[in-house]
């Protein structure tokens, strides 16, 4: 079937009343000095994102409007308005005060999606610690390394994860000084735990909010690269200004919109649209605890009556999978916009949202590096599927060629690729890498901020995704660093070498595949593959963990030992193998 | 084919997702995703596996009713009578 190469929005349809009506228009006028002026900031108090997602709201029309619906697993319901959350993230700032816990303070949390994570997530910005989440799924070696780089000092959890993730590494982190357990369950007195519930039960539920400076740090959140530790992008209050806007512009959310972000609170988008842009511009945020269900999904989708709805590529092609005659016994005519975010979204899940749900979906691009959405497909153009969209207005995007010795060249003409260039200054780019200046500072050439992904713009201005310029692996939506995974499985005392690739595959974009080289005396055998299989899913959880393992006799390695991984995929999948003068010679 | 090879499959084709995982300790009546690690790339893997290992195909509808032990042996039983792959 030949896709459609543009879906065309009508010149007088609903999509045009959306808060940016004239996209050229927007890019002309917009300063990001207007776009603070949206948000109420108090005088002479600076910026904080929990007042301006919350505090800010009390005085106005959303005050008693619901701010977050939590769906539980079990069926059950409960809402919050702003007034409630307000309270509570103000309970949730006395304690962290009650604990001695402050300014600059390491607050992580590990749980799923529960109200005690949003709660907690609020009340550290209103303290003006710094709240950093952590996926429920890691297995205890990337909680680890993330709690020990991020220096954590609270943790959130529950009872279950803390016996099954933390308690065996307690005694490895030495800047752990309490935990917080959620739920019902309470943990003997001498497990080091309390009651997230009881504390916040006895605390006050007024909280004045410590002067902020914007660029105070506000958040960290893990990501990957080819080599070495994850890094922690920080990120600063002034951030709350992009996450503010974009949500206006690029999710063109309106007062009153019901929101369903479905990305896990574990990640970027979790914060800044699972949380943060969402209520700043005084939505109703649907929060579903339960895994994905395409059933259920498009069940919540039509009670809840929602109206924008932000969610995966691989979301969406497991729904594709799940066929079209499911939704059509649903009414889903209140979603006035979907977007993804994740991973590119292919050209015929566009199409296929269009065709079978009614709506197309829009698919963005940005990283945990950009703190929010940079380049969109909006609610007022016309989509070409496939396109990651065009920049957001306040966004300068280049394509760029990197200078042998430092520096950079411009790619002005289309249809050129080269590596996505930022000109820096918006207000949520990242500070730097905790701990790492060297690491920030090379992602940088003169004003611009280097993505790491291939690109090219097309004679209308939009940008298309072609590929990474590292060996990271995208897997649901995940950004694996193949260097954790590869340092997991050579703990095993079988293995001598590992080198990690992404394989392609049809509903995660790629999957991690892994390829071991064993220590004399070893030989591969099916036993041995699945021992290793364990070993890396005890260790780092199934989102990370290899879902296949081959073993390889000698891992293609440079003469200066660098794993050839591109050399691994392109055999895999049956490709030239491009240069290999510089492999190490078979011994 | 027996319910106790039904049982069996179902447990193999866990084993083979999340080797790790301690499946003799598993409640029968509550979901593999409360008591496991797993996640949704897991879950659909699990259900290919044992899609074929019986020799069968399962509606992405359906897979809900595959979320236990329990519901996963009663659910593929159905289906094979249903197929008339039964003794």
């Amino acid at each position: 079937m030949k896709l459609p190469t543009l879906i065309r929005k009508a010149p007088h349809g609903k999509e045009r009343d959306g808060n940016m009506p004239d996209y050229d228009e927007a890019r002309r006028s917009f300063t990001w000095e207007r776009a603070r002026a949206e948000l109420d900031v108090p005088d002479g108090t600076g910026l904080n994102i929990a007042y301006e997602a919350l505090d800010r709201h009390l005085h106005g029309p959303a005050a008693g409007r619901v701010a977050i619906r939590y769906l539980g697993r079990k069926g059950e319901k409960q809402d919050f308005t702003y007034r409630d959350l307000t309270a509570l993230t103000n309970r949730f700032a006395n304690v962290l005060s009650g604990l001695g816990v402050g300014k600059g303070d390491r607050v992580f949390s590990l749980c799923g999606r529960v109200p005690a994570l949003y709660i907690s997530a609020l009340g550290t910005l209103k303290r003006g610690a710094v709240y950093c989440p952590l996926f429920s799924s890691f297995g205890p070696e990337p909680i680890q390394t993330r709690m020990i780089i991020g220096a954590a000092r609270v943790l959130v959890t529950t009872a279950a994860l803390y016996r099954r993730k933390i308690a065996p590494i307690r005694k490895d982190l030495p800047c752990l000084e309490h935990v917080l357990i959620v739920g019902e369950e309470r943990l003997p007195a001498d497990s080091g735990c309390h009651s997230f519930d009881d504390l916040l039960a006895n605390a006050n539920d007024r909280f004045r909010i410590p002067d902020t400076d914007p660029e105070d740090m506000a958040l960290l959140h893990f990501t990957s690269g080819t080599t070495g530790k994850p890094k922690a992008a920080v990120h600063v209050h002034a951030a709350v200004i992009a996450h503010h806007i974009t949500g206006r512009l690029a999710l063109d959310f309106h007062p009153g919109d019901v929101f369903w972000c479905t990305a896990d609170p574990g990640w970027v988008t979790g914060t800044s649209y699972g949380i943060i842009a969402p209520l700043t511009n005084a939505t109703t945020m649907i929060v579903d605890e339960g895994g994905f269900d395409a059933e259920r999904w498009y069940r919540v989708l039509q009670d809840e009556n929602v109206t924008v709805w932000y969610t995966s590529p691989t979301v969406i092609r497991m729904l594709m999978r799940a066929g079209a005659d499911l939704p059509r016994s649903f009414d889903l005519s209140r979603i006035r916009f979907a977007a993804s975010v994740g991973e590119p979204l292919n050209p015929e899940a566009v199409t296929w949202g269009d065709k079978t749900l009614g709506f197309p979906f829009h698919d963005n691009w940005w990283q945990t590096e950009t703190g929010g959405i940079m380049i969109a497909n909006y609610a007022s153009l016309d989509i070409k599927p496939g396109s990651m969209g065009k920049p957001l207005p306040g966004i300068e995007a280049a394509i760029v060629r990197r200078r042998d010795g430092g520096g950079i060249e411009i790619l002005s003409s289309s249809g050129i690729e080269g590596e996505l260039a930022l000109k820096t200054g918006w207000p949520s780019m990242f500070r730097n890498y905790l701990g790492e200046e060297e690491r920030y500072r090379t992602c940088f050439a003169g004003d611009w901020y280097l993505s790491g992904d291939i690109v090219k713009r097309d004679d209308d201005g939009y940008f298309w995704f072609v590929s990474r310029a590292d060996d990271v692996i995208k897997s649901a939506g995940h950004l694996i660093g193949p260097f954790e995974v590869e340092s997991a499985l050579m703990e095993h005392p079988s293995v001598a070498e590992a080198a990690v690739i992404g394989l392609p595959d049809p509903i995660a974009k790629e999957v991690v595949k892994a390829y071991v080289s064993l220590r004399k005396g070893q030989q591969p055998s099916e036993a041995l593959r699945r021992e290793l299989m364990a070993h890396a899913r005890q260790r780092l959880g199934p989102t990370i963990a290899p879902r296949e393992i081959a073993f390889e006799r000698k891992i293609p390695k440079t003469r200066s030992g660098k794993i050839m991984r591109r050399l691994l995929k392109a055999r895999e999948l049956g490709l030239a193998e491009g240069d290999v003068s510089m492999l190490e010679e078979e011994d | 084919m027996t319910e106790e090879d039904t049982r069996a499959a179902v447990l193999e084709s866990l084993q083979e997702v999340a080797p790790e995982a301690d499946l003799d300790g598993l409640d029968p009546d509550e979901s593999f995703r409360d008591q496991i690690e797993f996640d949704s790339i897991d879950y659909l893997n699990f259900v290919l596996i044992m899609e074929r290992k019986l020799g069968l195909k399962v509606p992405e509808l359906d897979y809900p009713r595959l979320a236990s032990l329990s519901g996963a042996v009663v659910y593929l039983e159905t289906k094979i009578i249903g197929a008339g792959k039964a003794p």
